[in-house]
């Protein structure tokens, strides 16, 4: 397709970074080389009988011409072939994207929430995203949080599998040239083969609430021994998580694999969920009137059954999370909130 | 002397003879009305949204404000104006008159319609006071029945009966349109704006009792808390989406046929010449409608469907392509030694046609799975379904307002208007969604709040765009109200249409003829 390199038909499509996405260009460039020449024949045609066949005395009259089948035949065939071409193509494409079935060098089970992913690998390195901190520092209307990094080797083919916690997500990185919807109680996958290294954004394209702009995570594409160098120190720093305090290994949940730090802050500030700056030991108002001080079965509760007391002034967003939290992470979690005065 | 000419304005007087009216121009009056004050909501909560995207982070509202400015923009334009526009406000007014009859087979329905849209919008409505709905339009689950309020259960009730609206407005058209012919016109004299409302008739008959079933559906598993597409009660989020888009896919064709017939009306009076491919045009219409039901699942490429449903559907979509690019061959060629004048309404037709075809070639895009994915919900797509539906849908609307204002009030709308109003939208369309082209190739996503700094300067262009679209519009209400209170007087045919409506006087008396007509020929017969 090199002929068609003069042509900067992809100049606003981010960089191609896996080897599907330079099939998926090729099939845009036909696509907008065939369309942009439709155009010029219709609307070309269109302007020049404007100009051609003006009315230019009142009793102008016009010619009787009723139909023409060869003509009407052409321009119905025409199109028909054009179309079942980008049909057969498309499906190509697609196929390539997909690839059903298909195992991984690397599995990465991810999972979508409001307003997070979580990237499991196949050794128990979790990666929870976005993170707490905003993405422009300096601006202080910036909603977007900073997407937290998830690497990946180059050359290999890597595999996602991806379901949701809650509603529907997708999971969408442009410079892939790839989709996939994260369904609740499904799984999908999302298979690609990276050919370039670098940083790439992943975005939620799936309307998914109040955060959906949000949602974002970074792929970090590097060569396999950075890969495993990156993966050596995940392991022995969740080494290093174990032996740390209850509260330090609450604080690791918090932002981390549980995700609460997109919803709650720790500053007093509101996000979506009312802050824990401040929580423990002290009164919570809630919607229906009444008022609780806040303490250990309170927080249990909120965190199992999340719609049993709603603060008042929040909407009841949060989905309960019986059966993906431990006893002891419930107790981690609380030592945490202790520590946020 | 047309002064004190009796006609269906003068008929009967008071508000109460125009609330228990069972003449379909005066119902088509009331129509336009309340269809124009929706599209003003609407485009108020356009403006908005664009307002909010002029610089990143947040500009004006929070999210959740900008997300329900969101859902409301959608559900308004869509429900409530483009799908009921043009059939309900013009198919009303014409058609009867078109086919040589008194009025529409059951007049007393047709009222019911009228109220029923009032029904549904004002339930609908009244969720914007009682509790915002942030869903978007497409109520997908199970955002829509576990994760948000109770809004969602009154706003889509009233969808459910505005559906019934366009339910009963389709069965009258079909109904009229068989049984009301004058003698001599035959299925194949009757004009394209007929055969046009015709087959937009079958898809509402069709297409609208799926969506209210999937409402009712949505409705019981939140109240009731039934697992048809929760997870968690055992249910399926994907069959929502199934039960949705087989309805709102040929709801797209609801809203562009209608279109079509209009363009194929203006483009013959103004080319003043025979159409070219009269049984082409008709039946394509009809293909349109019949191969739409069978295309729904091409949203769902990335849903998590099969890979052989997407491609499926892929094929069958391509297969619309061709009795599409069929019409718009065919007004191309009705121009082809045509007496060509290019007055408000064929500026109208012709920026139709052009905007068309920007928004039919990028369907191809997204019918292609391949390629889909990229684009898939980003804001390709939203560019796209603009060019297709607001460039196609609302060009249509002000060039049919203009060229059957004179029939409709007796006063000529001012072309100079008209034109000036042509320029603000036409351009405006332009500069607000082609950047959004541009947008979708980079990766933006659709329906955000918030976005990364590399997407401003084209966020910008857009909004910048949108005020021009929202001035063209303006231009065109005034003109409205300058035409009624100082228009021109129009007499019978002011533009040399040939169809039944321009025999008649204008406007037209309270029955339409006083002599049945007789029909010896096709519609357009230029010599």
């Amino acid at each position: 397709m090199n002929w068609f390199s003069f042509i900067t038909a992809t100049s606003f499509m981010p960089v191609p970074a896996t080897k599907e996405s330079g099939d998926v260009d090729n099939l845009y460039i036909f696509l907008l080389v065939s369309g942009l020449i439709s155009f010029i024949i219709l609307i070309g045609g269109m302007v020049i009988f404007i100009f051609k066949y003006r009315r230019k005395t009142e009793d102008q009259k016009s010619a009787y011409i009723t139909h023409n089948t060869l003509a009407e035949f052409l321009w119905s065939f025409i199109p028909f072939v054009i179309m079942m071409i980008i049909f057969a193509w498309g499906w190509s494409v697609f196929h390539d994207l997909r690839r059903v079935g298909e195992k991984g060098d690397v599995e990465v089970h991810v999972t979508a929430r409001q307003w997070a992913w979580t990237f499991k690998y196949a050794n128990d390195i979790e990666i929870n995203s976005p993170t707490d901190k905003k993405l422009v520092e300096n601006d202080p209307d910036s909603t977007l949080l900073k997407p937290e990094i998830v690497v990946v080797p180059v050359g290999k083919t890597i595999r996602f599998i991806l379901t949701s916690d809650d509603v529907l997500h997708s999971f969408y990185v442009p410079a892939f040239r790839n989709k996939m919807d994260a369904v609740p109680g499904r799984r999908t996958t999302f298979t690609f083969t990276p050919i370039e290294k670098g940083d790439f954004t992943v975005f939620c394209t799936e309307y998914c609430g109040t955060k959906h702009s949000n949602m974002m995570a970074t792929i970090r594409v590097v060569d396999g021994e950075q890969f495993a160098a990156w993966q050596a120190e995940k392991i022995a720093a969740n080494a290093g998580a174990n032996n740390k305090g209850p509260a330090e290994r609450g604080e690791a949940l918090f932002k981390g694999s549980l995700g609460c730090s997109g919803c709650h802050s720790i500053d007093g500030s509101r996000i979506v969920g009312p802050s824990f700056k401040g929580l423990y030991g002290n009164k919570r108002d809630f919607a229906d009137g009444s008022s609780v001080v806040a303490d250990d079965a309170y927080i249990k509760q909120s965190i199992l059954v999340p719609t049993a007391k709603i603060v008042a002034g929040f909407p009841p967003a949060m989905s309960s999370f019986q059966g993906r939290i431990k006893e002891e992470e419930i107790k981690d979690i609380i030592e945490f909130i202790k520590t946020l005065k | 002397m047309a002064h004190e000419q009796h006609n269906y304005l003068n008929h009967q007087k008071g508000i109460w003879s125009w609330l228990t009216t069972l003449d379909h121009k005066r119902i088509g009056i009331m129509y336009f009305i309340a269809i124009m004050s929706f599209f003003f909501l609407g485009g108020v909560f356009a403006l908005l949204v664009r307002a909010e995207l002029f610089t990143p982070g947040k500009t004006l509202f929070s999210a959740d404000v900008y997300n329900r400015m969101m859902t409301y923009h959608g559900a308004i334009m869509v429900f409530m104006v483009i799908v009921p526009g043009i059939p309900a406000i013009f198919g009303n007014f014409v058609l009867p008159i078109m086919i040589g009859a008194k009025d529409v087979a059951f007049p007393r329905l047709n009222l019911m319609s009228w109220y029923m849209l009032m029904i549904g919008a004002a339930i609908t409505g009244s969720t914007l006071f009682l509790e915002n709905v942030d869903t978007g339009w497409t109520f997908y689950t199970p955002y829509s029945s576990i994760k948000t309020g109770l809004g969602v259960i009154p706003m889509v009730l009233g969808v459910f009966i505005i559906g019934f609206s366009s339910i009963l407005t389709g069965l009258n058209f079909i109904v009229t349109t068989h049984k009301l012919r004058a003698p001599g016109m035959t299925m194949n004299r009757i004009p394209l704006m007929v055969w046009a409302l015709y087959s937009t008739a079958i898809l509402q008959v069709l297409a609208t009792p799926v969506l209210a079933i999937t409402l009712l559906l949505l409705i019981a598993e939140k109240t009731l808390g039934v697992g048809i597409f929760d997870p968690q009660l055992g249910g399926d989020p994907v069959l929502f989406q199934h039960f949705f888009w087989f309805y709102s896919h040929p709801a797209v064709y609801i809203m562009i046929l209608p279109a079509m017939g209009v363009i194929s009306e203006l483009v013959a009076t103004y080319s003043r010449k025979i159409i070219f491919g009269y049984t082409a045009i008709a039946y394509s219409s009809l293909a349109i409608a019949g191969v739409s039901f069978l295309v729904w699942g091409h949203h769902m490429f990335v849903s998590g469907q099969s890979e052989f449903a997407g491609i499926l559907f892929s094929f069958i979509t391509m297969l619309v392509g061709v009795p599409t690019a069929i019409k718009l061959f065919n007004w191309i060629a009705t121009m082809y030694k045509g007496s060509i004048r290019l007055d408000a309404p064929m500026l109208f037709a012709i920026g139709f046609m052009f905007l068309f075809t920007i928004g039919g070639l990028t369907g191809v895009y997204l019918a292609s799975t391949g390629m889909d994915v990229h684009f898939h919900d980003t804001y390709f797509v939203v560019a796209h379904f603009h060019y297709v539906m607001v460039g196609g849908t609302l060009m249509a609307l002000m060039g049919a307002l203009i060229y059957w204002f004179p029939k409709v009030t007796g006063k000529i709308y001012s072309d100079l208007t008209g034109r000036i109003s042509w320029v603000f939208i036409f351009s405006g369309f332009n500069v607000t969604f082609f950047p959004q082209f541009i947008l979708g190739n980079m990766g933006m996503p659709r329906r955000y709040y918030d976005y990364l700094p590399t997407f401003t300067e084209l966020n910008q262009m857009s909004t910048f765009g949108s005020w021009l679209i929202g001035t063209g519009f303006l231009v065109g209400l005034f003109g409205v109200i300058y035409a009624l209170l100082k228009g021109k007087e129009a007499g019978n045919n002011p533009f040399g249409g040939k169809t039944l409506e321009w025999t008649i006087p204008s406007p037209p008396p309270h029955e339409n003829f006083d002599k049945t007509p007789v029909l010896t020929g096709g519609p357009y017969e230029y010599r």
